[in-house]
């Protein structure tokens, strides 16, 4: 069982019923559970994308797009079915806040859906699960099966005459059917190929019917979102990033864990303080602030705001909150082998930027690492990167390319300290010395 | 239904595929859970399993086998009874994921995708498997072990050595 974290400094809004039994029903209902969605039927879809709106909430899987914006793009009047799909692939290196709230709180996600269901119109919701889940497919399957015989949901959900059915969907491993496209066609039987946009999804998305996609976290805060009150919760954040938001705090950390922290809090507190600072004492070499997708940050760079705007200004993203933290006696060249690695694995193979581009710089990567690169070679690396950029069908593209281009421009030195057969002048699993 | 088919998939399996395809807007929707779950219970997606999920879901085999192989948890040859997979993603590898990895294969005598001579065990290295916060982490099937230990390896092995033995003996 993952184990949990607290820290002073924490907000608790989603993570409020953690460690309290809440993915049993009656709990959840002692805590204050469903009156969210009840409210939300008695007043109806204006009035909650209003509240979405006013509440900045932004979403959580990664791009940080308004959650009530996204929800307004969806059109009233539709001649096909609409549908509302929760985001649980989570698969993006150091990210498992998700795994938590299903793990503790399976009925914030099945009430946050049933509320997006109403202010969209839409009588049908998917929980799509990564399949490496499956304990928590089974939790959140079970908790669904309680509200289905509460009457929560079904063919008339609280008494009423509104509809709305919800399903778990198990996936089978694989990181691009995290893209939200992509995950409409996994959903729809068929291999985690992105569509092509326009349209868009809250236009033509699942089974062709307007569709709304968000990441569990999002949805799981709605529910508190309009217990408090939009406003309320944006007062929390900061400056147009409302409320807070699961930090997961991984790598060369004291303190290991998810901790619940308001938008903008200092990336410096976050892990000098929360944290407990860098594991045994040593120094800060890196950190990667939000999944292995964002651009690494050096230790001159950490006193920033953790919200999508000043980590964006800083010239990365706060993405999934994954907040990877990394030690002096760590080689660069081999984290970002590791990393490329990741991506090689994950394209999905349509386009060739991708497809080739990830494969290359593994390849130029790994020979680096083993002490065959030369001086070219880095400027090579940086090169391909650049042309990977902006010139995939998807994101992932890009996500393979900007965390390559961070570590080369930030680090060229210990790139260069691989030259010339020399072997690799950090150690090759840096923590062997440590504990 | 064939004979080949009753005796392929359990009664509950059976029972699983037919409630699943009825709940969606579109039956092939069903496709990719139904894969995995006969998986759990065949052990792989022989050709037989292959099939008989696209004769349930009204589909062509070579169309089920097309969608299978993107998935990386499907698989088409038996893994062993007891499937180890070990993260070395970065949240991983920071905390000592690699090592692991090598005792793994050092114990067991096999590397990334090996199956132990008798069949208990077999060995993958995968990516993230959402547990980065409590790193080190591996999953046998789909158990979770968190902070692991180099010395939690011999125990672990020895755990579900011991389950194979009261599960075959059985
Ligand atoms: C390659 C790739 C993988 C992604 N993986 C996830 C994921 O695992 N979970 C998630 O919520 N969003 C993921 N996203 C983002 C989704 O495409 C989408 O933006 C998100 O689910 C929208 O929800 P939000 O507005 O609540 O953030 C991924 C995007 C890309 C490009
Ligand atoms: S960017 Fe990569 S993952 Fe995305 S569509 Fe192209 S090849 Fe596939
Ligand atoms: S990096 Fe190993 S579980 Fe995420």
């Amino acid at each position: 069982m993952p184990r949990l974290v607290s820290h002073p400094d924490e907000v608790k809004i989603v993570t409020r019923r953690f460690g309290m039994g809440a993915s049993k029903i009656d709990r959840y209902l002692e805590l204050d559970g469903y009156a969210s969605a009840r409210k939300a039927l008695a007043e109806g879809s204006d009035w909650i994308i209003n509240e979405m709106k006013a509440s900045g909430l932004r979403g959580r899987g990664g791009a940080g797009f308004p959650t009530g914006m996204k929800w307004s793009f969806v059109p009233k009047q539709s001649a096909k079915p609409k549908y509302v799909l929760v985001n649980g692939d989570e698969s993006e290196p150091g990210t498992c806040k998700d795994h938590l709230i299903f793990l503790h709180d399976p009925h914030a996600v099945i009430e946050g859906t049933i509320i997006a269901g109403l202010a969209i119109g839409a009588k049908m919701g998917f929980i799509y699960l990564r399949g490496e889940y499956r304990y928590l497919i089974e939790n959140v399957e079970r908790a669904v099966a309680e509200a289905y015989e509460r009457g929560f949901l079904g063919r008339n959900i609280f008494g009423s005459e509104t509809e709305f059915q919800v399903i778990v969907q198990s996936g089978a491993g694989a990181y691009e059917v995290g893209e939200e496209s992509a995950l409409m066609e996994s959903l729809e039987g068929k291999r985690g190929v992105p569509r092509i946009k326009p349209p868009f999804p809250a236009v033509v998305g699942l089974y062709g019917g307007p569709t709304v996609i968000n990441n569990a976290e999002t949805i799981a805060t709605v529910p508190h979102v309009l217990a408090m009150g939009g406003a309320a919760y944006a007062a929390v954040g900061s400056e147009r990033n409302g409320g807070t938001r699961l930090f997961g705090l991984s790598g060369h950390i004291a303190r290991p864990g998810v901790y619940e922290l308001p938008m903008g809090y200092s990336l410096r507190k976050m892990i000098y303080e929360v944290g407990g600072g860098v594991r045994g004492g040593r120094k800060l070499k890196a950190v990667v602030p939000g999944g292995s997708s964002t651009p690494v940050l050096l230790p001159e760079e950490i006193d920033i705001g953790m919200d999508f705007d000043q980590v964006g200004k800083a010239g990365s993203m706060l993405g999934s909150g994954g907040v990877v933290v990394i030690d002096d006696q760590t080689c660069m060249v081999e984290f970002a082998l590791r990393t490329i690695k990741f991506y090689q694995h994950e394209s999905c193979g349509w386009c060739i930027p991708c497809r080739e581009g990830t494969d290359w710089l593994k390849k130029s990567l790994t020979r680096f690492h083993a002490g065959f690169g030369t001086e070219k070679d880095i400027d090579n690396i940086q090169y391909l990167a650049e042309n990977m950029m902006g010139r995939t069908f998807c994101p992932l593209g890009d996500a393979a390319a900007m965390p390559t281009l961070g570590f080369v421009k930030k680090f060229r030195k210990e790139f260069e300290d691989h030259l010339h057969g020399k072997p690799c002048p950090y150690a090759h699993h840096p923590e062997v010395e440590l504990v | 239904m064939s004979a080949e088919a009753m005796t392929l998939f359990s009664p509950e399996l059976a029972a699983r595929f037919d409630a699943l395809v009825e709940r969606y807007p579109v039956r092939r929707s069903a496709l990719i859970p139904m894969l995995l779950y006969a998986q759990d219970e065949v052990g792989y997606l022989s050709d037989a399993v292959i099939d008989e999920v696209a004769r349930r879901i009204g589909i062509t085999p070579l169309d089920v086998r097309n969608v299978a192989t993107y998935y990386s948890m499907l698989r088409f040859v038996p893994a062993g009874r007891y499937n180890i997979q070990v993260c070395t993603n970065i949240s991983c590898m920071l905390r000592g994921g690699y090592r692991i990895f090598e005792q793994f294969q050092e114990r067991l005598g096999i590397g990334h995708k090996g199956v132990t001579a008798d069949g208990v065990f077999s060995l993958e290295e995968v990516e993230c498997i959402g547990a980065c916060c409590w790193a080190p982490a591996i999953q046998v099937n789909y158990d979770f072990h968190d902070e692991l230990t180099e010395e939690q390896v011999d125990a672990i092995l020895d755990e579900y050595r011991s389950r194979s033995q009261k599960a075959g003996s059985r």
